[in-house]
């Protein structure tokens, strides 16, 4: 291909006789933007460790504007012109923004080891005014939203002289109003002949932006070509290896008409005001609303994590006042966290102690002291490995931090499942797993509906609550703005009570169904 | 086309030889497999270090010093630290001291703020009875429980750093036992106490048994109960435990808790060892404890921890400690190997970890 800057050529890489790309070959054009899906564990992530010089190739090699590319170090990929914009962003959130973007080669005065800040603070605001950034280089990344310091992150690239960006899931904690910019961004980079790598398991995102499209599975690149031939279906199909023909696999029970959970007027300055609602008996209740609307905090409130200064919770019928979450799971009660890693898993720990972990004392003889039955316990834990199919090595060894996405999601689950909860507080439990795993929770949801279950389902994505819901509460600044049945489905309303109370109107992208703003 | 192969990451050298060199530092036992070898080799060197009389002085230091690292680990398990244990020793041998003495000598003990109080020329108004030593070591288990108990009320509830708890405690404690006596050490301790120092079973010092025992109880807690696997997650991440449920506050205290009972215990052994009660006891002790704990493998970073590990580490400190003072090196310099051994340890923990992430990825 004359007009590639990047190219990929047999690139094959196993971990201890496990496969984790085979045989890889593709190009990246110059100037344009590559669109890079497959499901979690396909080896994307390897493939670009393998471009950022963190993993060597076993075999294959790559070439960069024609010449021979083997980076034996990140630091070979920043001097080769290739920058990396990843998930999880490697920012100093103590620092400022300047500081952040010279951190590894501040100006100096002349040859003295003396930093010229007055040089380091220009080139910022030169930076920033190019992403249309308003802000000063002195503020701290602490107090920017997730959406500025993606930005922050893009100026840093830029300020190294990168000609390839490559960005990792950029838009999972951005906002609908900082998508847009951020697509904005990406396009005019694009315009200035920059050429970009852009992974995403938002396959509508891909299909926007991308000229080309690659799709990767098991290691294999599967499917390629100029996005103009690909469609959703096709993605997908591609993806997983079968077409998917519904996206949310259906619901055959209803909800019944006994409550589990009754919340009423909970209130907390500042937080939540005034909540009523009620959760029947194998009910799925979705809540909407937006980043900051007070839905995480009004789950965490239910669950006894956090407190409530007036209102009423009434579990099976049972007032509760001030409980802690060991109550909580007494009553029954299980809380799937939007932040696996920080309050889902024991990232260090293995499989079996990351199942076993909430229904533990469930598992133990006499009470002082609780002897575990382990054999009871690993075989407990071994069938809901089994049931959910939570792909894993040995799960006595196997540490959860070493899980895909959507496996490590699993788990979480699967760790509640233990403990036959009849209320489930689910917050964002699809958000970064891909398309194959996304479903499975789906069929979970359903599944622990259909066996009467309550279910409040958070989530940021309308489709997903439309799809899986009995009815759609919507949470706008701590209140309740709406509250809609399965019949009376359709986005605008929702959208609309979603943003009651906030200035700014939602625009086009609002529409598509995706949560944003403050 | 010419394309270049690029060699694999993996920039250790192969080879037989380094097979099993590194299946030996993988190893779980890798701290015993290392103290045989010490060991034999200073059988080589110096032949006295096999003799009865040392093997003996050996197990005698070894005990005390398990109890205490078995204490350490569970807090080290925690993800804390506890630096009062030695004061803790020092408290509950002047405490159960008091209690059990028969004879105090008015010349030193007029001037302690329990004189008149608990204290006459004659003891405790217990002493002599044949209540004096179940009373006296129960007292000293009180005591150090409850130390132990604050500590962990301080970093559970109040949320305080336990480095900075247990220091102000170490200090805090050390200062008290040494008020309560006027810095005098307390002798004439019933010959029923003391006996737990030099007697035993046979062959078989109370110390061991009494530690064994300790040893045992501590690892079914830690593997076969609730509250054992309560620890390791709380270590792992306590915010994760408070989601799933773990009672995280409760369990911290009973950590530290346990930190004070097992610092007791040590206390017990040691005071009747030296037939007194000391407010100086295990004032240089600080070190062995963290140093054999980190040696054996117990991690400064919470979540990891064993029983046999702590065992191990003690074996290989105490095996140390003995052959550098059987050197008869200047005073100066046997701390001086012992840091360095440490260090050495917490680098070779480091790698093994490094080394066992990569097995895993498989």
């Amino acid at each position: 291909m004359v007009d590639s800057i990047l190219q990929f050529d047999g690139i094959s890489k196993s971990f201890f006789g496990v496969r984790a790309l085979e045989d890889v070959t593709f190009a990246l054009r110059k100037g344009h933007l590559l669109g890079l899906i497959g499901e979690n564990g396909a080896g994307k992530t390897t493939l670009m460790n393998v471009l950022a010089g963190v993993l060597a190739p076993d075999s294959g090699a790559m070439k960069l504007r024609g010449a021979e590319y083997a980076p034996r170090r990140p630091a070979d990929a920043t001097t080769a012109g290739i920058a990396f914009i990843h998930q999880e962003l490697n920012l100093f959130t103590n620092l400022s923004i300047a500081d952040n973007l010279f951190i590894d080669r501040f100006p100096r005065l002349g040859r003295s080891p003396f930093i010229n800040r007055a040089a380091a603070r220009r080139q910022t605001v030169g930076l920033l005014q190019s992403l249309n950034l308003q802000l000063s280089p002195e503020t701290l990344v602490d107090r920017l939203t997730p959406g500025e310091r993606q930005l922050v992150e893009i100026a840093k690239a830029l300020s190294t002289g990168a000609e390839i960006i490559i960005f990792d899931e950029p838009t999972t904690s951005l906002t609908a109003a900082e998508t847009q910019r951020l697509f904005r961004i990406i396009r005019d980079l694009r315009e200035q002949g920059k050429s970009t790598i852009y992974i995403s398991h938002n396959l509508g995102d891909v299909l926007e932006l991308a000229d080309d499209v690659v799709v990767l599975r098991d290691g294999r690149l599967v499917d390629a070509g100029p996005a103009r031939d690909f469609t959703m279906d096709r993605m997908i199909s591609r993806m997983v290896g079968r077409a998917i023909d519904q996206i949310f696999p259906t619901r055959e029970s209803k909800p019944s008409h006994e409550a589990v959970l009754n919340v009423k007027g909970l209130s907390q300055a500042g937080i939540v005001k005034d909540i009523h609602l009620t959760l029947h008996k194998g009910q799925v209740l979705g809540l909407f609303g937006l980043m900051g609307s007070g839905r995480t905090e009004l789950a965490r409130m239910l669950f006894g994590l956090e407190p409530f200064e007036q209102g009423e919770l009434l579990i099976n019928g049972v007032p509760c006042r001030r409980t802690c979450a060991g109550d909580s799971i007494r009553r029954g009660m299980a809380f799937v966290t939007e932040n696996r890693r920080e309050e889902g898993l024991l990232m260090e720990a293995t499989v079996v102690d990351n199942v076993g972990l909430v229904a533990l004392p469930a598992f133990a003889i006499g009470r002082f002291p609780r002897l575990l039955r382990h054999r009871r316990l690993n075989d407990a834990v071994a069938r809901i490995v089994e049931a959910m199919r939570i792909k894993s090595g040995p799960v006595a060894r196997t540490l959860a931090k070493d899980l895909s996405g959507g496996n490590q999601q699993k788990v979480v689950l699967g760790k509640w499942l233990l403990s036959r909860p009849a209320i489930f507080l689910m917050d964002e439990p699809t958000r970064g797993i891909d398309v194959g795993a996304k479903y499975e929770v789906y069929t979970i949801i359903n599944d622990l509906a259909a066996q009467g279950a309550g279910i409040l389902l958070i989530s940021s994505e309308l489709e997903e609550l439309m799809g899986l819901c009995d009815r759609i509460l919507v949470m706008s600044k701590g209140e309740i703005t709406g509250s809609f049945e399965r019949s009376e489905f359709a986005q605008e309303p929702i959208l609309h009570a979603a943003f009651k109370g906030h200035q700014r109107v939602p625009q086009s992208r609002e529409s598509s169904g995706r949560a944003g703003g403050r | 086309m010419a394309v270049t192969r690029v060699s694999r990451v993996s920039s250790l050298p192969s080879g037989k030889a380094f097979g099993v060199a590194r299946r030996i530092l993988l190893a779980e036992n890798f701290v015993l497999y290392l103290s045989i070898v010490f060991f034999a080799g200073l059988c080589l060197f110096m032949p006295y270090i096999a003799s009865g009389r040392n093997l003996a002085n050996l197990s005698s230091n070894m005990w005390p010093l398990l109890a205490l690292v078995l204490g350490q680990m569970f807090v080290l398990i925690l993800g804390g630290i506890d630096l009062s244990q030695t004061s803790i020793m020092a408290l509950t041998s002047v405490a159960g001291a008091m209690l059990m003495t028969t004879r105090l000598d008015p010349a030193l003990f007029a001037k302690s703020p329990l004189w008149g109080l608990l204290l006459s020329a004659d003891g405790s108004p217990i002493s002599g009875t044949l209540l004096a030593v179940p009373l006296g070591i129960a007292a000293m288990l009180l005591v150090g429980t409850s130390v132990g108990f604050l500590n962990g009320l301080a970093v559970a509830k109040f949320r305080m750093p336990a480095f900075m708890v247990t220091l102000v405690s170490m200090m805090f404690f050390s200062g008290l036992a040494i008020y309560l006596t006027k810095s005098e050490n307390i002798m004439y301790l019933p010959d029923g106490y003391t006996r737990i120092g030099s007697g035993g079973i046979g062959p078989v010092p109370w110390s061991l048994l009494v530690v064994l025992v300790l040893a045992v109880a501590s690892h079914v807690v830690l593997r076969h109960t609730v509250l054992g696997q309560w620890f390791f997650a709380v270590g792992k991440s306590v915010r994760t435990s408070v989601v799933s449920g773990v009672p995280t506050g409760r369990v911290i205290v009973v950590g530290y808790a346990l930190s004070g009972f097992c610092a007791a215990v040590a206390s017990i052994l040691y005071s009747a060892r030296l037939a007194g009660g000391r407010p100086t006891l295990g004032q240089n002790l600080l070190l062995d404890v963290i140093g054999a704990a980190v040696i054996g493998g117990i991690s400064l970073f919470g979540g990891k921890g064993k029983v046999l590990w702590a065992l191990f580490g003690v074996l290989f400190f105490v095996l140390l400690s003995n052959s550098l003072s059987m050197l008869a090196l200047p005073f100066y310099a046997e701390p001086v190997v012992k840091g360095a051994v440490i260090l050495l340890a917490a680098l070779l923990d480091v790698t093994r970890t490094r080394l066992l992430a990569r097995e895993a990825i498989a």
